[in-house]
Order: structure tokens, then C-alpha cells, then sequence
């Protein structure tokens, strides 16, 4: 089997969903004849032909309308926001249409487009290539989010997604597109290439959406995590000596509630990490959860691990990036509450 | 000073600078004054081959395209040369739109309804273009295109019980009142956000372009949301894929209270927004039921033919208030419909067949008077169903087509509510 990076595990999965369905395609800016300012659909429209994946005009709103109106048509358009931090124009197409179109419309149209987008820090981009906008998008009804946090689960949730009947948004955590960054920005990052996850197979194959991964059991503690922070946090439970329990949700609405439920009924004690700032961040409502339903099992507070409130700035990278350091002490802080 | 610049307490003379704020040409208890509106007489607008080249239609979207004369005659080369049935089909959905209207209206007065819209002086764009248009292209409207759905033949009470949110309603309670959807009828579900649905019916256009299909769209915006992104969105995509839509815009000179010229229309013609866009343009007479018809036919042509998107500026007046919530006469002469240089379309459609020997005055008592019973019929219909609040959908519906599947969330949720 091959030994994928995210970038060539997600190329494939858009590459296996064209081959299947002519109804697929992909556009987004950049994303055609020059394959993506990350690479992610090199050589689809080479492959694929030009109507198939080709560039867009540098107008999110209009991507995503477009999609809009193409998944009403009955096609499957694969789009790509080029940063997350970018997708604000396409925002209203998202939450006025995208989720509400087969509400309103009794079940008549539905909308299954999946929008590709590179988020998160941890590469010195500023406040303008950083962000995790992920709870904007958790909070509104009729959008599904979904996150992978390595290769195998990239194409298997980039085929579930495209696949899905319904408006997903597919954030891909930039940082680890080369390799499992741990946080510790001091130490040399190791590649994907040998990693069990790396492992891609060809073809299709789907990792349905809603299904959380335990990346790591344990009894101390359970870790809620995903993106880049589900490998920052197995760094952390090393360096914090803590047997935590390092569940990787990978798709937060749906959300995998009943593994949650019994890791920290398990464990009796709950540590929330996301690199979005805190406030409204989905940490708050992953806590919310966890107190309605595990109240009584808690032996401590619930601890949040996340990105401050303030814009996501340049110099500071580390100081803002909530690594395996300040996840250690939620850790011990959870273990001594 | 340095940089070499002159301070502004040394240029006493130097004229202030001073914001402009656009106001409409008359407000209430003002005449009614349109000689801003650029006009052009009947039949003198050129009508270039299909085939022209986007810059060889820009005159026109300065010109108004114009078939019925003042005589109610059809001249120039716009006249798309209907037969009879045609017109009178055309007459009689007009007619009965504006029954249904009044009804409607007057049913929102009686507590029966929540909210309603009229369409009365614009019926003859939606008409219009939905019989050059088939069911199997798609409408991407506003809230005062119902005319696509009456001429059509879509039933009056499944549209009333829309407006009712009764145990009948197609769309189960989910919508104010007037934003239907029907995929059968070719009219995509109305949203109530402005503009949104324009680059959609881009979208949906390059989706027919990309199957090697021969189904177009039409999409509709009113003047005022053209000052929204999404306008510029869909011409953009509209114009860069060629995709084969029909970009209406309907310039009915009020969005609620504010006057067209507040998206810009006082400095150009919104016709003229295609231009920059390198798409053919056209601007028409919108209450002309004859020039709506072949200017539609022509982007129609185009779009099928694979030569891409038209922006269509229609001409006209929103006669009535903008909704049930909104009262005119507090913003704009209350005569001023009456004195639009374009008319009315019903009157002018009525005066050309009359003309033509085709329609006379009894047959139009005829035809308000079977409208006027056909909506009462299918005003029973509904109503044996309910009005507002009588009935309505099964609560559990409100927990359903959020997602295509199961969500444990939504589940739960309606367990909370005990439905």
C-alpha cells in the first residue's frame, strides 16, 4: 500500500470521486491548470479534462453560489477555498442557502457540495492564513464540518463528504499536510511517509462521517481533539507522564457523541483542545456536552486548551499556538481538580 | 509644508467638500416626475442578429426596447409576431395573477395570512418569460415573479396554501408566506436574502453547459439588490464561463422606501452594468408584454446556442406597496403609478388585441370575471384546509429536512418537544 501525505491521500480521494461519477468536478482559484496553491488538485485537470477541474475568479461568494446552483442541477461540485481565512464572502452563500435550501424547499432541492479549505496556524501566516473557522460553521443547521488529522482518514472523509447528500465543509489542517506536526516547533517534524496512517489505499473507500477515533486509549483523562491538535495533544499526554485517552473527533457536526460519552465516563476527567479562540469556540459546546452528560462521572473541570481571543498574530506564532507545553499543564490540572 | 502640499488654512478659496446623498425626483405630495427615466419611442430600438457580438448590443442597453406603440400597435423589428392564443394566454395569466393578488391581499387584511406580496404592473415580465421558457429550464425568481407559477398553470390553492402554512402547505410552514418552490414547475425555492439566488442560477446554468444539456436559467433581481455582491458574482461567472442564463433585472424604481437611484440607477442605465461584464445587453420596456417576449426569445437563443448569458434590464413600477408591512404613500407621490410614462401591461396588452380584433370589451369582463372565480374556487379549497393558525403541519415536520439522514441532535430535540 502506499505511503501518502495529506496533500496526495486528499488528491487522490477528489481524483477516485471524478473517476467514479461524472458528476463530480472541482474548481476553486488556482486549482486547475496549476493544480493549487498547495498542490491538492495537481494534475486532476490534466487528467480529468478542463471542464472537469479549472480555475475560479478570486470571488468566494460566486464559488460557492456557483456550487450552489450546480448541486441544485444534480452534480457534486468538490470546491476549494484557498484559506479559510478567505471563506467570509462565501459565509451568507453557506449559511442563507447551502444549509437551509432543502429545509425550505420541503426536501425539493438539496444542495451536496463539499467545500475543500486549508485552516489553522502553526506556519508563521499570519492573521490572514491561520484561522480556524470552525465553529462558525458548526453552529448553523443543515452544515455538516468535518476535520482529518491524517492521510487515511483525508480521502476516506473526502469521499464520505463528497458522497454525503448534504453541504459539508471540509477543513483540512494545513500544518500536518507534510507530517504529524506535534507542536514541538524546536524538534525536526517527521514526514508521513512510513506512518500506519499514511498508508492509502487505492481506490475508494469511504471513513463514514460522525465516527470519532480513539488515536490513543488511556484512563487518566480524555483528550477532545482534532486537527493538528489530536497529534499536539498525544505530545502533550508524553510530556505531561498522563495516560490520556486521545480521542480525535474528526467530524464535528455530526458529532460522535457516544464515544465521547463513554471516554469520560471512563476516565472521569476531560481536557478540550482547539486551536480557534476560545470564546464560542467549539470547545464551549463540546464542554457543554460533557457536563450535560457526564456530570456525575467528573471528578475535575473540564479544561479548554485553545487559540486566545485576539486576532491570530505573526511574531507570536508560539506564543498564540496552543502547543504540547500548555496542554501538558490542562492535563495535570485536570489530574489534580 | 514639506512634501511640498499647501495646508488648508493657507486655500481659503478651495472649494469644501461635501457628501452627495441621492433623493428621488418627487416625494409625497410632489408631482409625479419620471423625465429622468431615459425613454425611446416604439419600434426604434435595432435589433441585432443573435449571433451579434456582446459590443454590438451596448447601444441598446442605453436605448428601451419597445414594441406597442401608444396606439397599442406593434411596430419595429422587436415585434415578435405572437399569434392570437398566444397573447390572449398571455392577457388571461396577467389578469388572473392580478385577481389572485387582490385576493390575496385582501386576505392578509381579513387576519387570514401573515404577510403578502403583489406583483400588480410587473406581471408581464414573469409571464412573458415563463411562455418562452419550458418547465424544464429553471426560474431562479424573487417574491414578485408568481406570475411564472400562475401562467404555468401551477394550482392557486397549493399556492395559497403556501401562503396559509396549513396541513396542505408544499413546503410544511418552513417559509414566510409568498417564497414558494416547486422543482415540477421549473421555480426554484425563493429565499428571502436578496440577490443570493442570481450566481445560483449561474451555477445551475454551467451545470446544464457541463452535462451537454440544452436547459437554461433565468434568474431575477430586483434594482435595488444589484448593489449587492452577488450581482457582480453571477455576471462575473456568468460571463467568464458563458454560461447560459438570462440575468433579469427587474427595475421596478422602489426597493421598499428606497428609490432606485440609491443602487446607482440616477448615473447609468443598470442595463449598462452588463457592459463592463463584456455580456450583450438589453434594455426593455417591462411593461410591454410584446417586448419582454422577444427580448427573452433572443437571450433564449443565445443561451441555447451556446453564445452565453443576457443581462435584460425590464422597465417598470412596483404599483402596490412592497409588502403588506409597508405603506408608500409615507415615501412617494401617491399618484405616480398613474402617471408612468409606461403604462400599465394589462391596459396595453388589453388595447393591442382589442386592436388587433382579437380581445373587446366584453370578453375582458368575461376573463376578470372567471378569474375572479377561479381564485374563489381555489380561496375554498385552501381554506376548507385552514388559514394561518387554523392548521399547519405536523410539528414533528419541523425536526425533519434539516439533514437528508438521522441527527442524534435533532432527535433528541424533538424528543424535548414530545413530537
Amino acid at each position: 500500500m502506499p505511503s501518502l501525505n495529506m496533500i496526495q491521500a486528499l488528491n487522490s480521494g477528489i481524483d477516485t470521486a471524478m473517476s467514479a461519477d461524472p458528476n463530480v468536478l472541482s474548481f476553486g482559484q488556482d486549482t486547475g491548470y496549476f493544480g493549487g496553491v498547495f498542490r491538492v488538485t495537481d494534475g486532476l485537470q490534466r487528467k480529468h479534462g478542463l471542464t472537469r477541474s479549472f480555475d475560479a475568479p478570486i470571488a468566494e461568494g460566486g464559488i460557492v453560489a456557483t456550487a450552489i446552483g450546480m448541486a441544485v442541477y444534480g452534480l457534486r461540485p468538490c470546491v476549494e477555498i484557498q484559506f479559510a481565512d478567505y471563506i467570509y464572502p462565501g459565509y451568507d452563500q453557506l449559511v442563507s442557502e447551502a444549509a437551509k435550501i432543502r429545509y425550505r424547499s420541503g426536501g425539493e432541492f438539496t444542495t451536496p457540495i463539499t467545500v475543500r479549505t486549508p485552516y489553522g496556524g502553526g506556519i508563521f501566516g499570519g492573521q490572514t492564513h491561520s484561522q480556524s473557522p470552525e465553529s462558525l460553521f458548526t453552529h448553523i443547521a443543515g452544515l455538516k464540518t468535518v476535520v482529518p488529522s491524517n492521510p487515511y482518514d483525508a480521502k476516506g472523509m473526502l469521499l464520505a463528504a463528497i458522497a454525503d447528500d448534504d453541504p459539508v465543509l471540509f477543513f483540512e489542517p494545513k500544518r500536518i499536510y507534510n507530517g504529524p506536526f506535534d507542536g514541538w516547533h524546536d524538534r525536526p517534524v517527521k514526514p508521513w511517509a512510513g506512518h500506519e496512517l499514511a498508508e492509502v489505499p487505492e481506490g475508494s473507500y469511504t471513513v463514514p462521517l460522525g465516527q470519532a477515533r480513539t488515536m490513543r486509549e488511556g484512563s487518566d483523562l480524555t483528550v477532545l481533539a482534532y486537527g493538528t491538535m489530536v497529534w499536539v495533544s498525544l505530545a502533550a499526554a508524553e510530556e505531561a507522564g498522563v495516560d490520556a485517552e486521545v480521542i480525535d473527533l474528526r467530524s464535528l457536526v455530526p458529532l460522535d457523541i457516544d464515544a465521547i460519552v463513554a471516554s469520560v465516563k471512563k476516565t472521569g476527567r476531560c481536557v478540550v483542545v482547539h486551536e480557534a479562540p476560545r470564546t464560542s469556540g467549539y470547545g464551549a459546546e463540546l464542554s457543554a456536552l460533557v457536563q450535560e452528560r457526564c456530570f456525575h462521572h467528573l471528578e475535575a473541570p473540564i479544561q479548554r486548551v485553545t487559540g486566545w481571543d485576539t486576532p491570530y498574530p505573526h511574531a507570536f506564532e508560539w506564543e498564540y499556538f496552543p502547543g504540547p507545553k500548555r496542554v501538558a499543564e490542562a492535563m495535570r490540572r485536570a489530574m489534580e481538580g | 509644508m514639506p512634501d511640498g502640499s499647501i495646508p488648508p488654512q493657507d486655500r481659503p478659496n478651495a472649494p469644501k467638500l461635501s457628501l452627495h446623498i441621492p433623493e428621488p425626483a418627487g416625494r409625497p405630495g410632489d408631482a409625479p416626475d419620471f423625465s429622468a427615466l431615459p425613454l425611446s419611442p416604439a419600434g426604434a430600438a435595432p435589433r441585432p442578429a443573435v449571433e451579434a457580438a456582446a459590443r454590438d448590443t451596448h447601444g441598446l442597453a442605453y436605448d428601451l426596447i419597445r414594441v406597442l406603440d401608444e396606439t397599442g400597435q406593434a411596430v419595429g423589428p422587436w415585434n415578435p409576431r405572437l399569434d392570437p392564443d398566444h397573447l390572449r394566454r398571455g392577457l388571461q395569466a396577467m389578469i388572473l395573477t392580478r385577481a389572485f393578488d387582490d385576493r390575496m391581499h385582501r386576505a392578509h387584511r381579513q387576519g387570514k395570512t401573515s404577510f403578502y406580496m403583489k406583483c400588480t404592473g410587473e406581471e408581464a415580465i414573469a409571464i412573458a418569460q415563463a411562455m418562452v421558457l419550458t418547465r424544464e429550464d429553471m426560474t431562479f425568481p424573487t417574491y414578485r415573479q408568481q406570475g411564472i407559477l400562475i401562467a404555468r398553470g401551477y394550482p392557486l390553492a397549493t399556492m395559497m396554501n403556501q401562503i396559509y402554512s396549513n396541513a396542505s402547505d408544499p413546503i410544511l410552514g418552513r417559509q414566510l408566506p409568498i417564497m414558494y418552490s416547486s422543482k415540477e414547475f421549473g421555480f426554484f425555492t425563493i429565499s428571502g436574502n436578496l440577490g443570493t439566488q442570481y450566481p445560483q442560477a449561474v451555477g445551475w446554468a454551467m451545470a446544464s453547459a457541463y452535462k451537454g444539456d440544452d436547459r437554461i436559467a433565468a434568474a431575477y433581481i430586483g434594482d435595488g439588490a444589484t448593489a449587492e455582491g452577488d450581482f457582480h458574482n453571477a455576471l462575473t461567472f456568468a460571463a467568464v464561463y458563458r454560461a447560459p442564463v438570462i440575468l433579469n433585472i427587474v427595475n421596478n424604481q422602489w426597493a421598499i422606501s428606497t428609490f432606485s437611484g440609491m443602487a446607482g440607477g440616477g448615473l447609468t442605465t443598470f442595463a449598462a452594468k452588463g457592459i463592463a461584464y463584456g455580456l450583450p445587453t438589453l434594455r426593455v420596456d417591462g411593461n410591454d408584454f410584446l417586448a419582454v417576449t422577444a427580448a427573452t426569445q433572443w437571450a433564449e437563443q443565445r443561451a441555447r446556442s451556446n453564445l452565453g448569458a443576457t443581462v435584460i434590464e425590464f422597465v417598470s413600477y412596483r404599483a402596490a406597496q412592497h409588502s403588506t408591512s409597508d405603506d408608500p404613500s409615507r415615501y412617494r407621490p401617491a399618484d405616480e403609478f398613474d402617471n408612468f410614462p409606461l403604462g400599465d401591461p394589462i391596459a396595453r396588452l388589453r388595447q393591442h388585441l382589442t386592436g388587433l380584433g382579437e380581445w373587446d370589451d366584453e370578453r375582458q369582463a368575461a376573463a376578470e370575471a372567471e378569474a375572479v372565480e377561479q381564485v374563489r374556487a381555489a380561496g375554498r379549497e385552501a381554506e376548507a384546509v385552514g388559514t394561518l393558525g387554523q392548521s399547519r403541519p405536523s410539528v414533528k415536520t419541523m425536526f425533519e429536512d434539516v439533514y437528508a439522514g438521522d441527527d442524534w441532535r435533532i432527535r433528541e430535540q424533538r424528543q424535548e418537544v414530545g413530537v
